[in-house]
């Protein structure tokens, strides 16, 4: 597959360039020919990869190359975070109506999955207490109506239908009336299949759309669809301005690059994937899992993470010859806190350290809810003061607690908790040298 | 079909409705794009235009566009180079042609007729929504009206109402449908269409099967089983498996065709959906890779719309 060789390739680009510097034009638009190749290969689309390309090459231009990563990893880590950011920065869910029920449209291609798609949504929202109805529109494929039937008696969700002889403005009509009166609170609407360029088709849709309002239209896109998304995709989103996507067949080998172009042409957040044929096989779009999908280089990537927290390490050691000679100081106490955010629950940390008396530290027991005020006083605190707390007398505590909005005994007990904890270090690193642990284990030394 | 290159009646018009203003140009913009195919080429090939890099780029551009894939298009263009050079070809009009020839030659490579001898067993499979079970309905239609005796076996016993509409294109055709309870062994529903097919004397047996993705290892091992089935219980019979592929579908058709062949020896390719706008490229890339013929092409809903594949028509279709 091109993408295990693209590692390499890039890998052969930059061997001369090892080591540190700015990555410069040359560089760039080497990895870069990659970089187009590994996305058209995921299918995305052409004219979206060449503004992708270009946006990257320019931010990539003169960036000083991070510590401990080749020019290569750094300039995967840059299309990375940009691929990221390019899906969405955060996930994105259904909006309900205040004035139940909510109306939910699906639409797209013939083929894509509507059908299954509209049941799983279905038993999704069941899942979290809503009560939902299908509503049976695709009166033209035929058993679209008994499909949808079934599937409505799998997840025991009743399904709206009015045959195949009256028009699907009037069946989505009749299923909002229905609902209403019937407690339903959420409308699932079903339609025909029909390609974007059928106008009578994609104007009865506008019709369904004039007719109910519905509060989501959600085009449902098979993962694996090839440059032509861009076409479909702009299409459904002009005729009907739909608010977000559904992206089915997850469960292939698909790179799935159509997830970027339908993004990068509709500006609308996907916000579910179908990944199976089961009915419970439906979940919320997460916008990192699919970047790094399309990128494919999950090795490369993970590379990179390694990189990083090689960078930590050697900070780590920096702060433990800090601890040995007693300058541990605020600062790397505020540090060590943001680091540990990331990581979970501290106790639990500090119990994965083997040898570690854990009634020993009762004094550093922070539960990650006091993380923020400690930060908001450390914040308050001089660059003197975080640097020698020693300093730090009556006048000055009461200036920090007023600063940062903590009261004078919360600053107290700080300044009492981070002398405990610069002891304990100092045990720690000690034990660490008696005891061979590695010091890659130790939770501050990450 | 990838007619990109065909003159198009529809672009003059647009051409004429842009003098309207901004809004119709907007409005119009999407159909454009669809013709500009067309407009694009003869602009990159107009005459007096150099051959150069910038060409060729813009050549890759239009053939990527159409899902052939970026190792099929650099092996494409790279050919052309070389026979530019050779040839000495110095018009951008005259590199069209090359581009034909290069595709042709692709697709024509040990072409041989689809032939249907008494009985045959054509089994369709293909992953999920492609039209497996639409074409099937077209395919009955089309051998009906040849006076075949045509039998419909639905081995799709998964999808919910997958037999049901099955049954209305036998009703529509009508002809005879072999089917089992939804949720049955889909091998054991083949085995009784033999044996119906058999003592009926039909002569082209058409198997739905249930759509797969091809990277689900039991749901292949089920189609070997199926396959295995009908070779074991049909001995006298021609066997043609016939994979479907949406034309939308971009560069993962490859592998769904490379697996399916290697698991059920897929004969060939029937590419659907050819009247939306996707140009179903990539089968240019399946015929280079894996040497696997199309043999009919989808071209909408009805009954009516399917035709035999063609390579030097289908080529031609690209320039007229
Ligand atoms: N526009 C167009 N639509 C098609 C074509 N062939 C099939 N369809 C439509 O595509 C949709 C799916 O077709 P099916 O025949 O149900 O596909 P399938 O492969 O049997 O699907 P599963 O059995 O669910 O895997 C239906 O709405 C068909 O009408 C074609 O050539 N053009
Ligand atoms: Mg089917």
């Amino acid at each position: 597959m091109a993408f295990e060789s693209l590692t390499g390739k890039l890998q052969d680009i930059f061997k001369k360039l090892r080591g540190k510097g700015k990555l410069s034009e040359k560089d760039v638009k080497e990895a870069m020919k990659e970089v187009k190749i590994a996305l058209l290969e995921a299918d995305v689309n052409f004219k979206v990869v060449k503004e992708f390309i270009n946006t990257v090459t320019e931010k990539s231009l003169g960036q000083e190359v991070m510590e401990s990563l080749t020019p290569a990893q750094h300039v995967i880590k840059i299309v990375n975070d940009e691929l990221t950011a390019l899906m969405g920065s955060k996930e994105s869910k259904i909006n309900f109506s205040d004035k139940p029920p909510t109306i939910i449209m699906m639409v797209g291609l013939q083929g894509s999955g509507k059908t299954t798609t509209s049941g799983k949504l279905a038993n999704y929202l069941k899942s979290k207490g809503k009560n939902p109805i299908l509503v049976a529109c695709d009166v033209y494929r035929p058993a679209a109506i008994k499909q949808l039937q079934v599937v409505g008696s799998s997840i025991n969700v009743p399904v709206f239908s009015m045959g195949d002889k009256t028009t699907p403005v009037d069946i989505a009509k009749g299923a909002v009336d229905f609902a209403k009166n019937n407690n339903y609170n959420v409308v699932i609407i079903d339609t025909a299949g029909r390609l974007h360029i059928d106008e009578e088709l994609m104007d009865e849709l506008k019709n369904i759309k004039d007719a109910v309002n519905p509060n989501e239209i959600l085009l449902v896109v098979d993962a694996m669809t090839g440059q032509d998304v861009v076409n479909v995709a702009e299409s459904f989103n002009e005729k009907l301005d739909i608010d977000g996507v559904i992206l089915t067949k997850l469960d292939g080998d698909t790179r799935g690059g159509a997830a970027l172009s339908v993004k990068a042409v509709t500006h609308k957040p996907i916000k579910f994937i179908a990944s199976g044929e089961k009915l419970t096989d439906i979940e919320v779009f997460h916008p990192d899992r699919m970047a790094s999908r399309i990128l494919g280089m999950g090795d490369v990537l993970s590379l990179i993470e390694k990189a990083q927290s090689q960078i930590d390490e050697k900070k780590a050691l920096e702060l433990q010859k800090k601890i040995l000679d007693q300058q541990f100081s605020f600062d790397d106490f505020l540090e060590q806190l943001q680091g540990l955010k990331n990581m979970g629950p501290i106790d639990q940390l500090f119990s994965m350290i083997p040898g570690v008396n854990m009634s020993k530290l009762k004094g550093v027991n922070v539960s990650d809810k006091d993380i923020k005020r400690i930060e908001a006083i450390i914040q308050s605190m001089t660059k003197e003061e975080r640097q020698n707390p020693s300093i730090i007398n009556g006048s000055r505590k009461k200036r920090i607690a007023a600063g940062s909005g903590t009261s004078i005994q919360q600053v107290n007990s700080l300044i009492k908790q981070f002398e405990q904890t610069k002891k304990m270090m100092k045990q720690f690193t000690d034990l660490g040298k008696s005891t061979k642990i590695g010091k890659r284990r130790m939770p501050f030394f990450r | 079909m990838l007619n990109f290159f065909k003159k198009n009646k529809k672009e003059d018009a647009n051409l004429e409705k842009d003098k309207k203003g901004l809004y119709q140009k907007l409005k119009d913009g999407l159909t454009r794009t669809r013709n500009n195919f067309t407009a694009k080429i003869d602009s990159i090939l107009s005459l007096g235009r150099k051959i150069d890099d910038e060409l060729f780029e813009e050549l890759e551009e239009i053939l990527i566009l159409a899902d052939v894939g970026v190792v099929t298009t650099e092996k494409i263009i790279e050919n052309m180079k070389i026979k530019a050079k050779e040839q000495k070809i110095k018009e951008a009009d005259k590199i069209k042609d090359l581009l034909a020839e290069e595709i042709y030659n692709i697709m024509e490579v040990n072409e041989r007729p689809f032939n249907i001898t008494s009985p045959t067993l054509i089994l369709i499979v293909g992953v999920n929504g492609v039209g497996k079970t639409t074409t099937i309905g077209k395919l009955a239609n089309k051998y009906k009206n040849e006076g075949k005796k045509v039998l419909l076996v639905a081995a799709d016993t998964f999808r919910a109402a997958a037999i049901d509409q099955l049954e209305v294109w036998a009703g529509r055709n009508n002809c005879e449908i072999i089917k089992h309870e939804e949720g049955s062994d889909p091998a054991s529903v083949v085995f009784d269409g033999i044996k119906a097919a058999k003592a009926r004397g039909a002569d082209i047996i058409l198997c739905d099967t249930a759509g797969r993705l091809h990277n689900k290892k039991n749901l292949m091992e089920e189609l070997k089983k199926i396959y295995r089935v009908a070779q074991r219980e049909f001995d006298n019979a021609n066997i043609e498996t016939l994979l479907v592929l949406d034309a939308t579908t971009g560069q993962n058709a490859v592998q769904q065709a490379k697996i399916f062949k290697e698991a059920v020896n897929v004969t060939g390719i029937i590419l659907t959906k050819l009247d939306g706008t996707a140009k179903g490229g990539i089968v240019i890339s399946i015929k280079s890779e894996l040497d696997i013929p199309v043999r009919f092409i989808g071209v909408g809903e009805g009954i009516d719309d399917l035709q035999e594949f063609d390579s030097e028509k289908f080529v031609r279709a690209l320039f007229e």
